[in-house]
């Protein structure tokens, strides 16, 4: 147990630290949340209270980390598979989920710049200040929200372990992600059979515990509660299918390009 | 005493595709049948041309790869069945610049690997200065590896595979790619390993590395051992033949085959060196071509001349282009 929290800490840290010398991804991090801030500035370009300010800007901070944890941790892969370091890190004596757990977290954890930028750029954008309304609520609930990405980061690693090309598919739940968690229009928007799949998203609960937190309308506890008892079923999950995934792909000789 | 290293009827064919619109899959068989046992303390060379099937074995014992067929145990235990276990004992080095973090420093990429193989927190500083100190990386170690050179990146490697002590070494190409000196200092550290009681299996592609490194060989062609041995039993098999080594200034393809149909000469082989080339004639034992040889040469320039007792890697030439014939 010990030995699991610390490989999964030093190997969060070490990726977060390769990763954040990545321009490539810091450009994705900084960049996404003013394009989405301004495409949902477009859309909500009516109604300019408090609760669609925050909504809005959390929501395109939370849509750029993502974008950055599905498309980066695919790269990251893929990158890894290529040069061989995929190898080793099955080669080494740790489970080998506790090596794939810390990229998304990583990953996830990066993204949190989208978050500052977010909430400054809408500032501008909108022309008011974003208040807070429970500071330590909500510096809270960004933890749990960077867990619910990493972990659904994790489930679809499972599959890039195993399926060379499915970075594809990864950017395709790009989309269906930011919808079913309410980061791009509220779910109350979409049609009603939306609502039950998106309880099942972790990210949704990260989401709303965040804007409860911003608005100080509700308590973001129980949102809390929920979003990290879905990340340990996600990571559940997505460690017994890379347990199949690893297997099926030293079957087929696919962990390495050489 | 029971072998460290076994590999059993050992098989690995590969699946793959080619073809952009039309997609046939194609089967491509690495390993047909390898058989081998280390024992403890031995350093075994595994040899051959490329795609020879060296690193498949390799990954089959290292648990990269399931065997399609056959076994193989590494320190007693089946290595698919005990991976974990297999794991935590062995190390694995390859050649080549690449598996790495390359944003990281040395220390970082060792670090994290030391938490990988266990090595206990509070060992993990002096262990990793130690092995800064044997590869010789130390006092650059909080540089970044992009930076790295090709023989301080493979040092990295090395002292990532050596990072929990393991009692078995696997060494794919150690040397590729660094420079003399530094290829030098690498063959005094292998050799340092095999002193320590270390069981080692290492592929290369240097013969003369082979010959003074190695306690036994197997050569491997198309997937198969073809010759097994010490490098002694090796060069023996086809010696007592001569090497006739003849320069030349530009021969023709059917001049080879001329010499080739010398009766007794096994292998003929052209290499350039300088502005000219050499042939170099193997025979069998109780022939002497070199007269023929020359009659044969009739002519063509040559130059300098000369018979030689064979070399690991004479042996080596004339088990791989044997080859076809046992297959
Ligand atoms: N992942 C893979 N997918 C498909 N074919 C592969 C794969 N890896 C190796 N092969 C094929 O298997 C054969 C043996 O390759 P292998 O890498 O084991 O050779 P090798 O003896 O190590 O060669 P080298 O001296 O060049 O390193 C080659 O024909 C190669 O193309
Ligand atoms: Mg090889």
């Amino acid at each position: 147990m010990r030995r699991a929290l610390r490989a999964v800490v030093l190997g969060g840290a070490l990726h977060f630290k390769q990763e954040s010398r990545n321009p490539f991804f810091l450009w994705i991090v900084i960049c996404t949340p003013l394009v989405y801030a301004t495409m949902a500035y477009f859309l909500f370009r009516g109604g300019q209270d408090d609760a669609t300010l925050v909504t809005a800007s959390l929501g395109s901070a939370l849509m750029g980390i993502w974008s950055l944890t599905t498309t980066a941790a695919a790269s990251t892969l893929g990158r890894q598979r290529r040069v061989g370091i995929l190898e080793l890190l099955v080669a080494a004596p740790t489970p080998f989920w506790l090596t794939i757990v810390p990229i998304t977290l990583a990953l996830a954890a990066l993204g949190v710049y989208s978050l500052a930028t977010g909430l400054i750029y809408v500032t501008v954008l909108f022309g008011v200040p974003v208040t807070i309304a429970n500071p330590f609520a909500f510096c809270v609930s960004v933890l749990p929200m960077i867990l619910s990405m990493g972990m659904l980061g994790f489930l679809f690693c499972a599959a890039f372990v195993r399926f060379r090309s499915s970075w594809m598919v990864g950017n395709l739940f790009e989309f269906p992600v930011w919808t079913l968690s309410g980061m791009l229009i509220p779910i109350a928007v979409l049609p009603v059979w939306v609502e039950p799949i998106s309880w099942f998203v972790a990210p949704t609960w990260g989401m709303s515990a965040l804007r409860e937190a911003a608005l100080g309308n509700a308590s973001p506890w129980d949102d809390i509660g929920m979003c990290i008892a879905l990340s340990v079923v996600y990571a559940a999950a997505g460690g017994a299918l890379l347990r199949v995934f690893l297997r099926s792909a030293l079957r087929r000789g696919t962990l390495a390009l050489s | 005493m029971a072998p460290v290293i076994e590999a059993l009827d050992l098989h690995r064919t590969y699946k793959t595709t080619t073809g952009t619109f039309r997609r046939r899959s194609l089967e491509v068989e690495a390993v047909r049948g390898v058989s081998f046992e280390i024992g403890e303390g031995e350093l075994f060379g595994l040899l051959g041309p490329n795609g020879a099937g060296k690193t498949t074995t390799i990954k089959m014992l290292i648990t990269l790869l399931i065997p399609t067929a056959g076994s193989a145990r590494v320190l007693g235990r089946d290595v698919v069945d005990h991976a974990m276990w297999v794991r935590q004992r062995i190390g694995y080095v390859f050649g080549g610049d690449r598996g790495l973090y390359e944003r990281l420093s040395a220390w970082d990429n060792l670090r994290y690997f030391a938490e990988l193989y266990g090595v206990e927190p509070r060992r993990q500083k002096a262990r990793l200065e130690e092995l800064l100190d044997l590869v010789g990386l130390r006092g650059r170690e909080r540089e970044r590896v992009e930076g790295y050179s090709r023989g301080m990146r493979q040092r990295l490697h090395i002292a990532r595979g050596l990072l929990h002590d393991p009692p078995v070494l696997f060494l794919d190409e150690p040397t590729l790619g660094v420079d003399p000196v530094g290829a030098r200092e690498l063959r005094a550290m292998i050799s340092s390993l095999k002193d320590a009681g270390k069981t080692v299996l290492l592929t290369t592609h240097y013969m003369f590395e082979a010959d003074t490194l190695c306690d036994r060989i197997a050569v491997v062609a198309r997937g198969r051992i073809v010759a097994e041995g010490t490098p002694r039993e090796l060069k023996a098999s086809v010696a007592s033949g001569s090497v006739v080594e003849v320069e030349v200034y530009g021969i023709e393809d059917d001049a080879v085959e001329r010499l080739r149909s010398i009766e007794g000469v096994t292998a003929v082989t052209v290499e350039p060196r300088d502005h000219a080339q050499v042939v170099i004639v193997q025979a069998a034992p109780g022939h002497e071509p070199a007269q023929e040889v020359l009659a044969r040469l009739d002519g063509v320039s040559v130059g300098r001349v000369s018979s030689r007792e064979p070399t690991l890697e004479d042996a080596y030439v004339a088990l791989v282009t044997d080859a076809p014939a046992t297959q």
